[in-house]
């Protein structure tokens, strides 16, 4: 298994969603986050914030509201269960809150390989937008890619 | 639960360590609700015969329920909308029943674009004394 750098570069479909109490509330309770900012409107309004918050890292469950999910796996012709998260980063510009309808969108900016292509890593680059096109968030990724050649080796 | 109340900067110096968060060991049932709960439905996760499929020994938690817990640590020290930025390595991979501890520590202090800004360490270690998520964080005080 080989990846293709020309790859480098690609720009997936943006993607506009909107942010749901509901989806919040099952993230929160997955991660034992309590917090009644993230729950509730009176709380989070009481806290400062326009409404109830997204946490820090449900963005990437944003993310995973793509229409086209999995578009990384179709364009790099992988397996799901060959791939690993190798990094995660987020910068915030603006608290990104329920009703609001953000706008992602995902790019290719990086694929190299380590290990003589035992694994191979591919970094994205995504940008969210609010309604007006103001910046909310950047955040950047890397897939491990494990190569199931290599393996058999 | 309230919400966090943000220490000032003058009185956080480089060195000061947050305080931990021990978490229940993580369990299949959580990694089920964090299928759902992320949109991230790789089964690797939740279905031991497709991990086994895959090489692995178990379902294993995903990198993005830990960093989450990164989110949490930072969050209870300063409210959200004083987090600037928050990112990890993966370094090792948690499984069923690990017992993972979250710890964060001040390792710098700067001003940029007119904040005062704390630079963090935050990491998530396990049972083995192995650290699982390497991370930083970036928080602005008044």
């Amino acid at each position: 298994m080989q990846l293709d750098k020309k790859l480098i570069g690609h720009t997936f479909k943006p993607f506009t969603t909107t942010v749901e109490a509901g989806k919040i509330r099952l993230f929160c309770k997955a991660i034992g986050e309590e917090d009644s900012i993230y729950t509730d409107e009176a709380a989070a309004k009481a806290a400062g914030y326009r409404g109830i918050t997204a946490p820090p890292t449900f963005l990437r469950a944003l993310q995973a509201d793509d229409p086209n999910k999995g578009g990384l796996l179709r364009l790099l012709n992988v397996d799901i269960g060959l791939i690993l998260h190798g990094e995660q980063h987020f910068e915030y510009f603006a608290p990104v809150v329920v009703g609001d309808e953000v706008t992602c969108q995902e790019k290719v900016v990086d694929i190299y390989d380590k290990k003589g292509g035992a694994l191979w890593f591919v970094v994205q680059e995504m940008e969210m937008k609010d309604k007006a096109g103001k910046l909310l968030a950047k955040g950047k990724g890397v897939t491990v890619v494990r190569n199931p050649d290599a393996a058999k080796k | 639960m309230a919400t966090a109340t943000a220490p000032k900067f003058d009185s956080i110096k480089v060195g000061d360590q947050l305080k931990s968060l021990v978490l229940p060991p993580v369990s299949r049932h959580q990694l089920a609700l964090y299928c759902g709960g992320s949109g991230d439905h790789n089964p690797i996760h939740v279905d031991l015969d497709f991990a086994k499929k895959f090489g692995f020994k178990d379902v294993f938690a995903h990198g993005m329920l830990s960093m989450a817990f990164l989110g949490r640590l930072v969050t209870s020290w300063v409210p959200q909308k004083q987090v600037r930025g928050l990112g990890t390595r993966f370094t090792s991979i948690t499984w069923v029943g690990d017992v993972i501890t979250v710890s964060g520590k001040v390792t710098g202090k700067r001003e940029a674009n007119g904040e005062k800004l704390v630079d963090l360490e935050v990491k998530c270690t396990n049972q083995n004394g192995q650290d699982t998520l390497q991370g930083s964080a970036t928080v602005a005080l008044a």
